[in-house]
This record gives C-alpha cells, sequence and structure tokens, in this order.
C-alpha cells in the first residue's frame, strides 16, 4: 500500500491518540473503594465488644442532633474565616468561632482542588481520583456510599438550593432544589440570591431534617478579581449576615424541640492568589470547618484553637451526628471534640464504629493489612474496649475508670488517625495492564514514524507501507493468537478491575488485532530499511555527497528537541517548562543571528548571495541545504518572489541582520507579560498591571492598538471581501470586550451596565464563520482550477485570519499582544529569516513548533490546570453548551501552537514546491509531537509513585494529551488541504522529472 | 607546526588556569569570610582581575602571533583604548542579552553586569589579546575552517566552551533544590568558569590528538 507522508503521519498519530486515551484511562485510578458493593442493603452495624461475651448494644447510637444545616462557600479559604479578613467582614462568624458554641478546625482538601471531586470528598469522605477533573463538567451520578444516601435511606427529608452540581450528583435525593449554574463566572450575586431568597421560607417551616446550602458567588469574584479584591469582603459580609439568620433561626426552632441542632459552616477548597484553584498550593487547600450547635457550650476561658483535619472527617462526623452509619469508603476519622461530651461508654462506641470501618476498608484494599501499625493499634483498642465495657457493666461509674475510659479513646484515636493516613496515601491499584497496552501502542507508532525518517528524507512524496507479505501475516496471526491468550489470562486472573477486560470482546479484539497490526509493520519496514541501507552503502559509494552533516541550527534544533523531551522527567522542570521553552527559542533566535551574521559578513555560505545575487526562483524549503546547486540554477516555471535586483541589498540587508535581534526583544517583551510556573507566578507581570481596574484605560488602548496591528498583519494575503470581514470582527471583539466591562471606549467613561455581550460575539462569530468560508472556497476552487496555484495559498491565508479573529476574540484582552507578538514574529522571520536563509522543511517545521510551545506559554497558560481559561468557553454562549463551550476552550488553550501551525501550512505552501513539502512537514510536525508524548508516558510510568505525582506529572499528562490530540486534528487538517493541491502539484512533479 | 608549539599553548594554558585557581586562594588570605558563594560579587572581580592580566601578560610575553609591527607610540595608546571600547562594548552586549534572555531587568543589574564583565574576559579579552580589535579577523576564525594557528584554534574552542558553559548553567536554576548555587547569577557564572577552564585543558589535548589532520593556510 501507497502512502503520502502527510498521510501516513496522520493515520500514525491518530493510532497514537488512541494509544494515549487507553493509557489515561488506565492510569487515572479509581480511589480507594470499599468491595462489598451490596447497594442500598444496610448492614447490620458493629456490636460494642465486650470481653468474654458479646454486648447487647448492637444498635446504631442515636444521633445527637435532630437537624443539619450545611452551609458550603465555594473557595473559602481559612483566612477568609479565621484570618484578618474574616474578623474584619465575618463578625458574627469571628464570634462563633472565638466565643460561641462552636468547634472549628482547618480542614485540608487533597488536590485536585476543584468543587466536584470536593463535594464527593466531603460526602463520601473518599479521595476522588484526578480524572473526575475532566468529568467535572459533565457530572454523573455518584455511585459510591455516601452520607446523603445513607440519610435518605434513614428517612431523612433534605433540602438543598446552590451549585446544580449537588443535583447531578444526588438526582433523586432531595425533597426540594434549586440548582443554580456555575457557568457564568462573571455572575456573583444573582447566583447566590437565588439561594438566599428561598432561606426564610425554609428556615421558617422546618418540615426538613437536612438543610444544604451551596453559594457560588464567592468563588466566581476570585475568577474575574481575586482574593484580594473589594468584592471579596462584600460577598464575606453578606455571607456572614446569612450565616447570623440561620443560627438564630435554629436556636429559636431548639427551643420548641429540645434538642441540639447542627450548622456546619465549610469551603470546598481554597483560592490562590490569583484568584484560581485546582492545584495543591496552601492556599488552595487550606479550608475553614466550622460546627455551631447548643451542644458545644463552653466556659469563657475555653480557648479553642482551629486544628488541623482533613476535609473527609466531615463525612464520618456527620454519619455519627446525625445517627447514620457511616459511608463504607470514608477513609475519614471521627473530629473527636464533637463528642466528647457525650457519656464515656457512648464516645467508645462512636470510636470503636469508626475504627471498624476504616479498618475494614484497609483489610479490603492493602493485603498485608495485619502489619499496619494502625491496624494493630485498633486490635489493641479494641482488646481494652472489651475490657473497659466489662468493668463498666460490673462496677458501677468511678474516677479509675472514667480514666481507663480516657486512655481507650486515645488509643482508639491514635489508631484512627493512623489508619485514616495509611489509606489516604495507599494508591489505589494502577491498571497496569491497560497502561502496558496503551504504552505498547504509542510506542508502536513512535518507532514506526522513526523508521520511516529515512524514506521521508529522500524526498519521496509517497510511502511504502508493506502490509500483505505472507511471512507477515503468519506473524500477524500468531501475534494475534498470542495476545489474545493473554488477554483472557489477565482479565480471568485479575481481582482489581480492568478497563480492556471490562470492554466488549470485539473492541479488546480490535485492540489486540492493531497491536499485532502495527508490529508487523514495524517488522517489515524495519527488514526493508535494513536491505536499503546496504543497498544505499553501494551508491553512496560510487557518489560521496560534497558537503553534507549538521548545521548549526539544525544541530541545535535537535539537541534542543531532546533536551527537552529528557528534562521532562524532574518535577521542577515540569512545573517550569515555559522557561526550557523561552530559554530553547532565545538560543534559536541567537543561532539564527550568528547564521545571518556569517552570511552577511563572510558569505562563506552561498546562500545570502544567491538569495540577493542571483535571480532565484523559491525553491527554498524543498532545496536541501547540501545540494546547493540547486540554488545557484533555479527552476523555471515557478513564481519568482526575489526583490528587484537594483533596491535589495542595503536596508534589506540589514533588516536581515536586525531580524533575529527584533524577535529576541518581543520574546522579552511577552515573556514579562505573563509570569507562569510556580516559582515566577505570584510576582508581578504586567498582566497583573493591566488587569487592575484602575489601570482599565491603558488596557482599553493596549487592545485597541493590538487589533489595529493584528488587522494591518494579517489583512496582507486576503481578498478584499476577507478585509473588510476581517475589520468589522476586530471592531466586533473590541466591542464586545467593552459591553463585558473589561474595556471602556473612549467616549464612554462612566460605568454602563454590564452585560454577558452575547450580541456583539455573535456578532464576531458570523465574520469568523464566514472568513473561513471563503478560504475553504477558495481552496477547494484551487483544487479544480489546477493551473492556479496562487488560490491555494491565498486560501490558506483566509483559513488562517479567520482562526486569529477567533483567537482575539478569546483572548483576554491583555493577552492581545500575545496574538499581535505572534504575527508580528511570523512576518519578520519569514521575510528576513527563512526565505533568505533557505532553511529545510524540516527545520522550519520544528522552529514553528518551538514558537507554538513557546507562545502557549507566553499567553499565561502553565502546566497546572488551574491556569485554563474556562471563561473562554462562554463567549457569546447563552447557556451552557458543551460541545461549542469545550470546542473554545481548548482552542483558547492552544491559540499558540494552533496558529503558529497554521502559519507553517501557509508558508509552505506559498514558499515550497509542491506537495512533498507539506507532506514532509506534516510528518515532521507529526514525530516531533509524539516523541514528547511517547517518552513521558514512560517517565510517568516510572515515577507513579512519585511525591508530586498528583500535583504535577498528571496534570501535565492531560497537557500533553490533548496536544497529541490537537496534533492529530491539524495533521488532518494538513493533509485535506495538500490533497486539494494534490493533482495540480501532482502534474508539476512528474514534469520535472 | 611542531610540538614545541603545542607545549608553549599548554603551558600558557596552565597559567591562565593557575590564575583562576589563585583569584579563589589569594583573597581568603587577606579577607575575612571570603567565599565563592556568599561573596560572589568581589570574586567575580578577583577572577576577572587575574584572567585579564594573566592573558595580558602571555601577551606582551612570547608574542604567538608574531605579527606586531614595529609602530609608534600613539599607535599603541590608540589600540589600547581602542581594546578597552570593544571590551566594554561587549561587557554591554552580553548583558544586554541576558535581560533577552529572562535576566531581570531592574533588579541584580550589578549581579548581571558582573555576569556580563567575567563572560567577556573568558572570550573578549582573550581574542582582543591574540586578534586585536579587527572585527573582520573575529568573524574569521570563528567561522568554518577559517583558523589559521593553533592559538586562534585554541581560542575558538575556549570561547565556544565559555559560552556553552555559561549556557549550561542556566539550566539548574528553575529546580527546586534550594541551594545557594542557584541564585542568578552563580551558576552561570560558576559554568562559565568551569566551561573556560575545560575549554583550556581541552584544546591543547584535541590539538595534540589532531595534530596531523590540522592544516593552516599560513602554516
Ligand atoms: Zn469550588
Ligand atoms: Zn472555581
Amino acid at each position: 500500500m501507497r502512502l503520502g507522508s502527510g498521510a501516513f503521519a496522520t493515520i500514525c498519530v491518530a493510532i497514537e491518540v488512541l494509544g494515549v486515551a487507553i493509557f489515561l484511562r488506565g492510569f487515572f485510578p479509581a480511589s480507594v473503594k470499599s468491595s462489598s458493593r451490596t447497594g442500598l442493603q444496610a448492614e447490620p452495624p458493629a456490636p460494642e465488644p465486650l470481653a468474654g461475651a458479646s454486648s447487647n448494644w448492637t444498635k446504631l447510637p442515636l444521633p445527637l442532633f435532630s437537624k443539619a444545616v450545611i452551609v458550603l462557600i465555594d473557595a473559602l479559604r481559612d483566612d477568609f474565616v479565621f484570618g484578618s479578613k474574616g474578623a474584619r467582614y465575618m463578625p458574627f462568624t469571628t464570634y462563633l468561632v472565638g466565643k460561641g458554641p462552636s468547634h472549628s478546625f482547618v480542614a485540608e482538601a487533597k488536590p485536585p482542588t476543584v468543587t466536584m471531586p470536593r463535594i464527593k470528598a466531603l460526602m463520601t469522605g473518599s479521595l476522588p481520583g484526578f480524572v473526575d477533573v475532566i468529568r467535572n463538567l459533565n457530572s454523573p451520578a455518584l455511585l459510591e456510599d455516601n452520607v446523603i444516601r445513607q440519610a435518605k435511606a434513614a428517612g431523612k427529608r433534605m433540602i438543598f438550593y446552590g451549585d446544580e452540581t449537588w443535583v447531578k450528583l444526588f438526582p433523586k435525593h432531595f425533597v426540594e432544589y434549586d440548582g443554580t449554574t456555575s457557568f457564568f463566572v462573571s455572575d456573583y450575586t444573582e447566583v447566590d440570591n437565588n439561594v438566599t431568597r428561598h432561606l426564610e421560607r425554609v428556615l421558617k417551616r422546618g418540615d426538613w431534617d437536612i438543610l444544604i446550602l451551596h453559594y457560588l458567588g464567592l468563588d466566581h469574584i476570585g475568577h474575574v478579581s481575586g482574593p484580594e479584591s473589594p468584592l471579596i469582603g462584600r460577598k464575606l459580609r453578606e455571607m456572614d449576615g446569612i450565616l447570623m439568620k440561620i443560627y438564630t433561626a435554629l436556636l429559636t426552632k431548639e427551643r420548641e424541640t429540645l434538642s441540639p441542632s447542627l450548622l456546619v459552616l465549610c469551603g470546598d477548597h481554597g483560592m490562590s492568589e490569583t484568584g484560581s484553584h485546582g492545584a495543591a498550593s496552601a492556599e488552595e487547600v487550606r479550608t475553614p470547618l466550622v460546627l455551631v450547635s447548643s451542644a458545644f457550650e463552653r466556659k469563657p476561658d475555653d480557648i479553642r484553637h482551629p486544628t488541623q483535619v482533613q476535609q473527609t472527617d466531615l463525612a464520618a462526623t456527620l454519619a455519627i451526628g446525625l445517627g447514620f452509619p457511616i459511608p463504607k469508603d470514608s477513609i475519614g476519622s471521627l473530629l473527636f471534640p464533637v463528642v466528647e461530651r457525650r457519656p464515656m461508654r457512648e464516645q467508645l462506641r462512636f470510636l470503636h464504629l469508626n475504627a471498624i470501618q476504616l479498618s475494614r476498608l484497609l483489610q479490603e484494599n492493602v493485603p498485608s493489612y495485619e502489619k499496619d501499625p494502625g491496624f494493630e493499634q485498633f486490635v489493641m483498642a479494641e482488646k481494652l474496649h472489651g475490657n473497659w465495657v466489662k468493668l463498666h457493666l460490673e462496677e458501677d461509674r468511678s474516677g479509675a475508670l472514667l480514666n481507663l475510659g480516657t486512655k481507650v479513646a486515645r488509643q482508639y484515636l491514635g489508631a484512627l488517625r493512623t489508619l485514616s493516613l495509611a489509606l489516604s496515601t495507599h494508591v489505589a491499584q494502577y491498571d497496569t495492564y491497560s497502561m502496558a497496552v496503551g504504552t505498547i501502542i504509542v510506542l508502536e507508532t513512535l518507532i514506526l514514524l522513526l523508521l520511516s525518517i529515512p524514506q521521508v528524507l529522500r524526498r519521496r512524496a509517497e510511502l511504502e507501507v508493506p502490509l500483505s507479505s505472507p511471512v507477515f501475516s503468519l506473524l500477524f496471526y500468531l501475534m494475534f493468537l498470542v495476545l489474545s491468550a493473554i488477554h483472557v489470562v489477565v482479565c480471568t486472573s485479575a481481582e482489581s478491575s480492568c478497563y480492556l477486560c471490562s470492554l466488549p470482546w470485539l473492541a479488546a479484539g480490535g485492540v489486540m488485532v492493531l497491536v499485532s497490526a502495527l508490529l508487523c509493520v514495524i517488522a517489515s519496514a524495519f527488514a526493508r530499511m535494513v536491505m536499503d541501507s546496504t543497498f544505499l552503502r553501494k551508491v553512496q559509494q560510487s557518489a560521496a555527497h560534497p558537503c553534507s552533516g549538521w548545521s548549526e541550527v539544525g544541530l541545535l534544533l535537535l539537541l534542543g528537541t531532546v533536551g527537552h523531551v529528557l528534562s521532562l522527567g524532574a518535577s521542577s522542570f515540569v512545573e517550569e517548562e515555559h522557561q526550557t521553552w523561552y530559554f530553547l527559542v532565545n538560543t534559536l533566535c541567537l543561532a539564527l543571528s550568528q547564521e545571518t551574521c556569517r552570511s552577511y559578513f563572510l558569505g562563506d555560505d552561498s546562500k545570502l548571495q544567491c538569495y540577493f545575487h542571483t535571480e532565484p526562483g523559491t525553491v527554498g524549503a524543498t532545496c536541501m541545504r547540501q545540494d546547493c546547486t540547486a540554488c545557484e540554477a533555479p527552476k523555471a516555471g515557478q513564481a519568482s518572489k526575489g526583490l528587484p535586483s537594483g533596491a535589495r541589498g542595503g536596508h534589506t540587508r540589514w533588516a536581515v541582520l536586525a531580524g533575529p535581534w527584533l524577535v529576541l526583544a518581543c520574546c522579552r517583551l511577552l515573556r514579562s507579560l505573563n509570569h507562569t510556573g510556580v516559582q515566577g507566578a505570584h510576582r508581578p507581570d504586567l498582566s497583573h498591571w493591566l488587569t487592575s481596574p484602575s489601570h482599565r484605560m491603558e488596557l482599553s488602548c493596549l487592545a485597541a492598538l493590538s487589533l489595529l496591528a493584528v488587522f494591518l498583519l494579517a489583512q496582507r494575503g486576503c481578498s478584499p471581501v476577507v478585509k473588510v470581514a476581517l475589520a468589522l470582527g476586530l471592531l466586533g471583539v473590541f466591542c464586545y470586550r467593552a459591553a463585558t466591562g473589561n474595556l471602556l471606549f473612549p467616549w464612554q467613561p462612566a460605568n454602563r451596565g454590564i452585560s454577558k455581550g452575547i450580541l456583539e460575539a455573535r456578532f464576531v462569530y458570523v465574520f469568523v464563520l464566514g472568513i473561513l468560508f471563503m478560504g475553504t472556497k477558495d481552496l477547494l476552487r484551487s483544487q479544480v482550477i489546477a493551473a492556479d496555484f496562487k488560490v491555494k495559498t491565498v486560501g490558506l491565508w483566509e483559513l488562517y485570519s479567520g482562526l486569529v479573529l477567533l483567537a482575539a476574540l478569546l483572548l483576554r484582552p491583555h493577552n492581545l499582544p500575545v496574538l499581535t507578538f505572534s504575527l508580528l514574529i511570523q512576518t519578520i522571520m519569514t521575510k528576513f529569516i527563512w526565505k533568505p536563509l533557505r532553511h529545510d522543511v524540516a527545520e522550519i517545521t520544528v522552529m514553528h513548533y518551538w514558537f507554538g510551545q513557546a507562545f502557549f506559554y507566553f499567553q499565561g497558560n502553565s502546566n497546572n490546570i488551574a491556569t485554563i481559561d474556562i471563561s473562554s468557553g462562554f463567549v457569546g454562549l447563552d447557556t451552557y453548551m458543551e460541545i461549542p463551550a469545550t470546542f473554545l476552550t481548548v482552542f483558547g488553550t492552544y491559540v499558540g501552537p494552533v496558529l503558529w501551525a497554521g502559519h507553517l501550512a501557509h508558508f509552505l505552501s506559498a514558499e515550497a514546491s509542491g506537495d512533498s513539502a507539506m507532506g514532509r512537514a506534516c510528518f515532521c510536525y507529526a514525530l516531533i509531537c509524539s516523541v514528547p508524548v511517547a517518552t513521558y508516558i514512560i517517565l510517568v510510568t516510572s515515577l507513579r509513585y512519585h511525591l508530586f505525582i498528583w500535583s504535577v506529572f498528571s496534570p501535565k499528562l492531560l497537557y500533553e494529551g490533548m496536544h497529541l490530540l490537537i496534533t492529530a486534528a491539524l495533521c488532518v487538517l494538513f493533509t485535506a488541504t495538500n490533497q486539494t493541491g494534490h493533482t495540480s502539484a501532482w502534474t508539476k512533479t512528474d514534469a520535472r522529472n | 607546526m611542531k610540538d614545541t608549539d603545542i607545549k608553549t599553548l599548554l603551558y600558557a594554558h596552565f597559567l591562565c588556569i593557575f590564575s583562576v585557581i589563585l583569584s579563589v586562594l589569594i583573597p581568603s588570605f587577606f579577607m575575612e569570610d571570603f567565599s565563592i558563594l556568599d561573596t560572589h560579587l568581589t570574586w567575580l572581580c578577583f577572577c576577572s582581575l587575574f584572567v585579564t592580566s594573566i592573558n595580558l601578560v602571555l601577551y606582551l610575553v612570547p608574542k604567538p602571533n608574531a605579527s606586531s609591527k614595529r609602530s609608534s607610540l600613539s599607535h599603541k595608546v590608540t589600540r589600547f583604548l581602542k581594546c578597552c571600547v570593544y571590551f566594554f562594548v561587549s561587557c554591554f552586549f552580553f548583558h544586554v542579552i541576558f535581560v533577552l534572555y529572562g535576566a531581570p531587568l531592574i533588579e541584580l543589574v550589578l549581579e548581571t553586569f558582573l555576569f556580563a564583565v567575567i563572560l567577556s574576559t573568558f572570550t573578549t579579552v582573550p581574542c582582543l589579546c591574540l586578534l586585536g580589535p579587527n572585527l573582520k579577523a573575529w568573524l574569521r576564525v570563528f567561522s568554518k575552517n577559517g583558523v589559521t594557528s593553533i592559538w586562534e584554534n585554541s581560542l575558538q574552542i575556549t570561547t565556544i566552551s565559555s559560552f556553552v558553559g555559561a549556557w549550561l548553567g542556566a539550566f539548574p536554576i528553575p529546580l527546586d533544590w534550594e541551594r545557594p548555587w542557584q541564585v542568578w547569577p552563580i551558576s552561570c557564572t560558576l559554568g562559565a568558569t568551569f566551561g573556560y577552564v575545560a575549554g583550556l585543558v581541552i584544546s591543547p589535548l584535541w590539538i595534540y590528538w589532531n595534530r596531523k589532520q590540522l592544516t593552516y593556510k599560513n602554516n
């Protein structure tokens, strides 16, 4: 089978995406789970231990509280309550914490600090896996055992108001609910009023047992304007008032019923210094947890400081306080202060229930649980407890017995702590089988790509993909049989659940077929390469190349890529990956400047000379650097775009010399625009300065200038209609930002009403679609009229400028200079470096890739989930629509790589001859993107017990997977545009040969 | 090209290495609490001073290039002044490059500039001593097949290795080891120094091993 190198690369990347998907499915493990999954059937609670006999207290103890109100304030950081902000803005809560009947804790949330996994952690007491971040947007119902389900089983009536994630997680659990959507980040009043408006009525009614309120406003303020915003104080004061209202209402109710009720104030996660969340910094992880109840009355001199606990402890505490069984998967331990006023026998009973549940979980998840210190402590405590109960039943209460009981309780608490720690550190089993299969697929495609490098380098437009040789078909069937046997053995023997085994057998068989087919292709490609190389050696002996070898830039590109891939093994280099790219891009510019200098001053490379002094065609990209003769003898019949012979030299030469330095200066400016990474994120940068409300005028000017520059740079290659559309679209972008309140119109200085700007954004979308349509039309026309070569270039540029317009809409206003500089650098590089110096296609592709990566970080991204700008997914959307929102967010995040790849396509079609250049570029792009992914998968597998695996390496893995998916999409587009020009170029190459 | 030439080269290079070592040892005799890391800037000054003076001595004494014709005093003075200007221009140039590479623009200016000075000392000063203020000659030496003597060849190697050392020295900065030498610009200056010393050691050896293949146009 013969394939174009572009199509071949596209297929390889597509298969690689599949492999990465299987790997990811296996890598993100299920959390610690109880295997006794008997559904709603309640097991009888463990009886109280009694030495030498069995206790008659086998029922669950009675609930401590009759009613509970849980107030969850999204992104409530611990210092918002316990710190100076709390004292200033939340006086009532501060009073409750300091002197009132309350116990306060600092609850530590585990990363990912994103809302849905945190709600799960609070209600199930278990640690959900990292993959929940991806599922955050369409949360399916929670299947694990949790407090809400237990409450429903116990016949409690629950009411919920707030984030509708809860309604999705617990469908049909609430007798009354009102879900508010969290997708309009800029709305922070309405979203909370929708919760509070029900409060008055519900508090009066009293026909409920549990009331849950989830306030989103604070989180939204954080996302929009950060934790230092004045809006935070206002919001906290509002929350304080709500707490006071609830507390007084509960007190009046208590006077009627005479049984204490419980008020819980908690946050799901904190807020970083930039107002975002998702990672593991102290600001994001520490949340307050305040339990208020008249049962916790204290003397005036009783000072209780907030102690540090885990967020997962709440589930067990709630279950015990409300008289349910503890959720089976909970790894939390009871917050002891809640029960310390109860009689000793009851206290011990609670502790025993919790310890039994934890030790069962340990038994089910750790094979060698008997050696665990926590388990040993628990056995010890249980024995002591039995003795204590025996004594307690024999003789009546005495001081000695109380002392002994305290000792037993202490023993239990120690056991609980150790057990809970052991469970939370016990990393759930990775699905090794799926991981291995995914890795094998990825590695096989990578090897295939590597093996076909020589063929592509020999400038063949087409690759031979051997599929039907009898020997290899035999190998294929053998491999398939062996793999199927392995599959059956693994799936029947493994105890842990395995993703591939849960697939239907047809799909699993398909994966096996794929693996064995790839192996056969590799084997035959390898065999042929060995034969070819012996043949080649003979050829080379007869005709030795005069000037072979690597150029400095080529060597730098190779070494830089290898160095970057290797650096991914260190967590700091992953965190600070932007530094690597900036460093590499700078070095590339210096190397290019050295190259331009040398060819200018010395002329030892005939490249510049041949550009300026002979009449060259634009052979550039396909002419390999070795055969310089090709440059001197330009091929006829190609568009000659050289400058007119008299006027060039002079300032053009100086521009060539200054080009790399201009690019360097641009990169330096962009670097100080957004500081990302871990070490630099807190340092003040230009974007902070620009986004602060007092500098809105400057931001508006900058955005207007950037949009103007974008127009000037992007309109060059377009047809007149597209030019007008582009101008109007860019104007629409400014109007959109002005409508959402980010920018100011110079003639409208007063604060106007802030809207979502839906109309303006849709106006821009119309133009984006129009421009893309025009571009596609031109491309298709170039296919029909085979001779018209220019039309294809124009069409590609129009497609590219459509993407630029979309990027301008999605990027936040302070990031618009990134877009401008991206276009500027592309222009400089094209005019002064790539055209005169005639780099090889491979070199140009790698340079585009490097710049694309650098621009990914220039716009403020990092390898941390929290820096994704979710708001770009809601531009111009009225309600949350999953597919467009996801598409827009992904595009908004990967603007840099996508635009540079688009520019590469246009550049090659304008400068290079025929389709072989495009195919080779596509091949190089696929190769250079899949090398890091394949290496990173192996690195992550070997580092899977690393301390930072969840906070650093896993997010990066997700980013890499996404990047590969985008690469696959780009390759498909490359190949598609290539096919359109295929026929014309094909005839040309034929004619030349 | 004779073996004696290579031997002279080797001795000269030993002197340079010796000067680097001296810059670490001598200040600690008359300065309390002198160490490379804590009083880094002082060390940078000393190192630059020592290496420059050794280079000057080497230039004045054996005259390896043998091209200095008898010339007037005023000519010598202008030549010297020109060298000084070139040196400062190169310091400034390196400083600009460091800022472009991401060194802070306003803070730590002195540190950045001293790094530029030490890098100029390792690269520009030997060039000035050997080639004089002659940009054409510099470009010739630093292009392919442009060297005309073992001195120029070794100059090429030491200069490139100093640059590469400084370049590699930037790599540990993002790592979270919290070591004192990871502070800007210590790792880079140390990298440049190691690169320079390595170049000094390697270049005579390399020339010795490749003495058969090396043919210079002027020899
Ligand atoms: Zn949240
Ligand atoms: Zn949030």
